[in-house]
Parts: structure tokens; sequence; C-alpha cells
């Protein structure tokens, strides 16, 4: 198995029976005329918005509306983590030297090195994954938003020339549909729901929209969008775009107290084998 | 949320030729409530198929009417089809 390469072997985690490896037999040299470093960088940017996000959706473990949506955000967000670790671990691939530097005797591997000992300027993450989660109304915006314009970054990138990129596309396109989906059945339905529903939904994309620019959305994602805003009656907000710079590492406050929570346990137990 | 209607699950697993009954939940209305059976009864790679059916919809037989319902069939074994030579040619009986 050649994602035993990349990402160590697995058998442990595998309890049930039938599951694909999405890496099974793709091949993990970098194509010539790909920049590895350029690759590196892309694979942080994707994996950053996907570990950022997921962390953020994770919060939500046992204090959802319902059981039912509780563990539905649980699914995405653990989705999204699988999402990162392949990125982050192509990118410690593809360029060793974005790694940041552990002890020899470390038994972290790359992506986790990535994921817990790198500090907030080195994330590449867009600033609308970091935002703190805000209520349900806010969260489903916020996953809708994201999940419709990764949808369409991963619809791409399944021709990538890398081959380990397109396999992590073609993997991760189908998630992301059901993500998608997911947060535009809640959004239509909180937006055409109560006074009170509707209210908290279009606060929150009020409060959301001055991102969506750093989202840097292609024309057909910003069509698709359109049609969820026609079915939940929304019209774009006209707010003021904030200056988003997740893509060259300024963050919020928000993503420090975020990774502070989320690296704490790796960096008190950096011998720690999970 | 309890104002939210009960949906019993049926899956059909990759082997499975039915659907069988795996639990209930709530949902707000039919095609949540098959998200929601694909989230919580489909995370390990249980099914291909998913059908929903709101529990108030689904007539049941009571514990009551056990013995009329169920005990005249209980002393029939020529129903049974046990009393037939199988040929030793007949594989898969």
């Amino acid at each position: 198995m050649i994602s035993d390469d990349l990402l160590g072997n697995d058998a442990h985690w595998a309890f049930g029976t039938d599951f694909e490896d999405p890496l099974a037999g793709v091949d993990t040299t970098v194509p010539d005329g790909v920049d590895p470093a350029a690759l590196a960088r892309y694979c942080l940017m994707l994996g950053d918005d996907a570990l950022v996000l997921s962390q953020r959706l994770s919060e939500w473990c046992s204090r959802a509306p319902d059981l039912e949506e509780d563990i539905a955000l649980a699914n995405v967000a653990l989705d999204l983590l699988g999402q990162a670790r392949l990125l982050l671990a192509r990118a410690a691939a593809a360029d060793p030297s974005v790694v940041p530097a552990l002890p020899d005797d470390s038994p972290v591997p790359a992506e986790d090195a990535l994921a817990f000992f790198r500090s907030p300027a080195e994330f590449r993450n867009v600033t609308m994954a970091e935002l703190p989660n805000g209520d349900f109304a806010e969260t489903i915006t916020r996953l809708l938003l994201l999940s419709i314009c990764r949808l369409a970054e991963f619809e791409s990138m399944v021709a990538h020339p890398d081959a380990v990129l397109a396999a992590v596309a073609a993997k991760g396109r189908k998630e992301l549909a059901y993500h998608r989906d997911f947060a535009a059945r809640w959004f239509v339905t909180l937006a055409r729901g109560t006074a009170e529903s509707r209210r908290r939904v279009l606060g929150a994309l009020d409060g959301l929209w001055a991102f969506w620019p750093e989202l840097d959305a292609p024309a057909d994602v910003e069509v698709v969008l359109d049609q969820v805003f026609a079915a939940a009656d929304v019209s774009r907000p006209e707010v003021t775009p904030a200056r988003g710079l997740g893509r060259e590492c300024v963050h919020t406050e928000a993503l420090t107290d975020l990774l502070a929570e989320m690296q704490s346990v790796a960096r008190a137990h950096p011998k720690g084998l999970w | 949320m309890s104002e939210w209607p009960l949906y019993e699950v049926f899956l059909r697993s990759k082997r499975g030729l039915n659907h069988v009954h795996v639990g209930s939940l709530h949902a707000p209305d039919d095609r949540f409530a098959l998200m929601h059976a694909r989230d919580v009864y489909t995370r390990r790679n249980e099914g291909v198929s998913i059908w929903v059916v709101r529990a108030c919809e689904i007539t049941a037989s009571s514990p009551d009417e056990k013995d009329p319902m169920f005990a005249p069939s209980g002393d029939k074994v020529y129903r049974h089809p046990t009393f037939y030579d199988i040929p030793e040619h007949v594989p898969h009986m």
C-alpha cells in the first residue's frame, strides 16, 4: 500500500470491513513540471482550511441542538480532518522544509508536526474558517459558504497533475457534496422557518459576508450560491469586505485561541504515541 | 427537540438482500430523516440504501392479540417443507 509510505500503517484503526484506501496504487513522486514548494503551499492552504474548520465543528460535540445534528456535525468534522491529514502529509512529502523542526528522537509524524507544532502565523487557512462558531445558524451558514467553495476547488483538483492531490480530490468531493447539501438544506430551512430562525440566519450571513471575497469563488460557485439564496428568499448582504489575509498567514485572535486548545495535548506530551 | 416526529430507519447492507430495521431517530421532515439516518446509522460503512418511515405510519400488531395472531401456526409442522427427500445432486438446500 502506497499510503503506508505517506501516512504510516493505519491497520490498528480499521475495525470495520471493506474500507477503501484513497491512495492505494497512487504514485507519490512529485511529477515533473510541478514546483514542490508551490505544491506544498497549496496543500497547506487546503489542509489548514480543513483542519481549522474541523476543530471548530468539533466544538459542537455534545452541544448541538439535538443528538442527530450533533453526530452530523461530528461526521463533517471527521471528513475534514481526514482531508487535512492527507493534505498536510502531502505538503510534508513534497517540501520537507515546511515541517517544524522537532528533536531527532521525536515520534511525531510529519502531518502531526504541521498540525500541532506550527504557530498561528504559519497557518494558511482563510479567515472564515477560524471565526468562533456562534450559534447553530452561524455554523450552518459558514459551512455552506466554505463547503460550496471547497467542493468547486476539489472538482477541479481531480485533474491536478499531482496524482496524490487528484486522489485526495476524488475522495473528498463526495464528502464535500454531502457537506454542501446538508448545510444548504439547513440554511433554507432556517431562513424559511420561524421569524427567530430567519433573524438568526440573516444575522449570520451579514457577519460572515465580509469574509466571502477572501474565498475568491469562481463564477459557477456564485451561481450555485444564488440558487441557494433564492430558495431561502435571501439576498446578498451589502457589507464592506474585510481584509482577509489568511492565505498570507495573517490571522485573527480567534485562531490563536483555537490552536492553543487544539495543540495543548500534543505539546504537553511531545513523545506521546497515538 | 421533542416536537420533531419519530422515524424508523431501515438499512440494506452491502451483502444484505432486504432492508433491515436498525433503529429510530427524530427529524423535522422526510429528507432530513434520510440525512440523519445516513449520519447516525451508516457511519461505519454499514449501508448502501436507506428507508425511513414515520413511526406513526406503521401499523403494528399488539402483544394482546399475540395468541389469536400467532398461536394457530404453532402446531402446523406440515407447513415446513421438511418432508421431501432432496436428491443429492441438488445443492444449497
